[in-house]
């Protein structure tokens, strides 16, 4: 199972805690984990990826294994210690404010 | 037993507050969405117990949630606002053709006849309908039709703040937009009309009475008379006497005719509501002084309400949709400050009272008058 932490507003929607587990259907990238993840909760559908265009909300990250995995082809597969679940995947909100 | 119940939409969460008729005694709820951006929360008139609100953050954008309990539980429904067809572009700060591109739901306004029914208004500014409660969103897109690459954002964006529904004609609606003006639809959204002649933006606009691009505040109307409609433009306040027509100014006394909400009595059409405002660069009351001005005239004559009202030291702002009226037997008002002060009066403006006085800054305040 991948594990999946989402950011603190977001669990308001879901009521599923701060850490969700989703079964992904082949490769393990960020977008299947956003769909897998967007097919169990719906009503996230819009507040990570913007409808239409899919893209990442722009003041959202994904880390995963101490990496800033926001910018890399959401088709490249994910780290090892993600697809086995030995690390979660991270949907950070990015920082704001001075 | 017969009250209120009054919703505050504010920077961070949303609060109810409840009272009976006497308004005096009040009961708090919140903070709900807390953390979240709450623009504006309605309910419905054909069902008070279904309730909109829009909630958004810069990092997680929109959502409507909606309740079918009065506010008790919430639901998340649709948050997909896609614009019709090809977008197209408006007139950017610079003057470039900018792509419209939505940013967040201003207004919710439920419809006054089928509590499926719901109207929103939206940065980049369009209208938009729901028929399922709020499940799916279709854009009316004859509105941006009417000169839309003309319109340009004001310093708080383009967005479409006012929808005023016509309660004898379910196909007559006006909205306001800033920065671009008053439209009208005769056909329930299909195709619109600008309606912003006598309108004077000499400070604002190279062509001071341009077809469009007026910066139009708020725009309110009383049930019994839908012809007349009331304006607070960014400066002046207006009046029409066919629904759009033609507008005349009536700021008359006022000590400034820059402000934000527009509202008239529940019962009394000719008796009007606004909040001066000192300048569009400094946005506070003039002389540090909170006052509320009534006109029982229709305008032109304004009396200072501020009995309960701070009178020194006061330089908070009332936004545009945070003053609403209730329509007990003694017509309620309130108002919802940037200071986070919401402030009541059970007796059409004549004294008020702080209901609560530390939130965070007011975005919107609607009330709910219930049997």
């Amino acid at each position: 199972m991948i594990r999946v932490v989402i950011p603190h507003h977001l669990r308001r929607l879901t009521n599923a805690g701060k850490e969700v587990q989703l079964a992904v259907e082949g490769p393990v990238t960020v977008q299947s984990v956003l769909d897998a993840l967007e097919a169990e909760y719906p009503m996230l559908r819009g507040t990570i990826r913007e409808h239409g265009t899919g893209k990442r909300r722009a003041f959202l990250r994904f880390f995963a294994c101490e990496q800033d995995l926001s910018h890399q082809p959401v088709d490249d597969p994910l780290p090892d210690a993600v697809v086995t679940g030995t690390e979660p995947f991270l949907i950070v909100g990015a920082m704001a404010g001075g | 037993m017969s009250g209120v119940r009054v919703l505050v939409g504010t920077r961070k969460g949303a609060f109810i507050l409840t009272s009976d008729e006497k308004r005096q005694q009040w009961d708090i709820s919140g903070p709900h969405f807390a953390g979240w951006e709450m623009y504006h929360i309605k309910g419905s008139p054909a069902d008070p117990n279904r309730i909109y609100a829009s909630q958004s953050t810069g990092w997680f954008g929109q959502l409507i949630q909606r309740s079918d309990d009065g506010g008790q539980t919430w639901e998340p429904v649709g948050n997909e606002f896609a614009y019709d067809g090809t977008p197209g572009t408006h007139q950017w700060y610079d003057g470039t053709q900018h792509p419209w591109e939505f940013k967040r739901v201003w207004l919710l306004e439920p419809s006054l006849h089928d509590v499926d029914t719901i109207y929103a208004g939206v940065e980049d500014a369009a209208i938009f309908r729901s028929q399922d409660g709020g499940k799916s969103w279709h854009e009316l897109p004859g509105l941006r039709n009417t000169k839309g690459d003309l319109w340009q954002p004001g310093a708080g964006g383009m967005c479409l703040h006012t929808i005023v529904q016509d309660p004898t004609d379910a196909d007559r609606l006006f909205v306001a937009i800033s920065a671009a003006g008053a439209f009208r639809t005769d056909d329930g959204g299909e195709s619109w009309l600008p309606i912003n002649k006598g309108l004077l933006s000499p400070f604002e606009l190279p062509d001071k009475d341009a077809e469009v691009g007026h910066c139009v505040h708020s725009i309110a109307m009383h049930p019994a008379r839908p012809d007349v409609l009331f304006m607070q433009k960014h400066w002046d306040v207006m009046r029409s006497d066919d629904a759009g027509g033609m507008w005349h100014e009536v700021s008359g006394n006022l000590p400034s005719d820059f402000g934000f909400p527009i509202a008239v009595h529940a019962h009394e059409p000719e008796t009007v509501y606004v909040v001066p405002i000192k300048s569009d660069s400094e946005h506070y009351p003039p002389d540090g002084k909170l006052r509320v001005y009534r006109s029982r005239s229709g305008g032109n004559e304004w009396e200072a309400l501020t009995d309960g009202l701070p009178q020194s030291d006061c330089y908070v702002n009332v936004l545009r949709s945070a003053f609403a009226v209730d329509s007990l037997d003694s017509c309620g008002l309130y108002f919802g400050t940037t200071g986070g002060q919401v402030y009541a009066s059970a007796d059409s403006g004549d004294s008020w009272m702080t209901i609560v006085r530390d939130l965070p800054a007011v975005l919107s305040v609607e009330v709910q008058t219930l049997p």
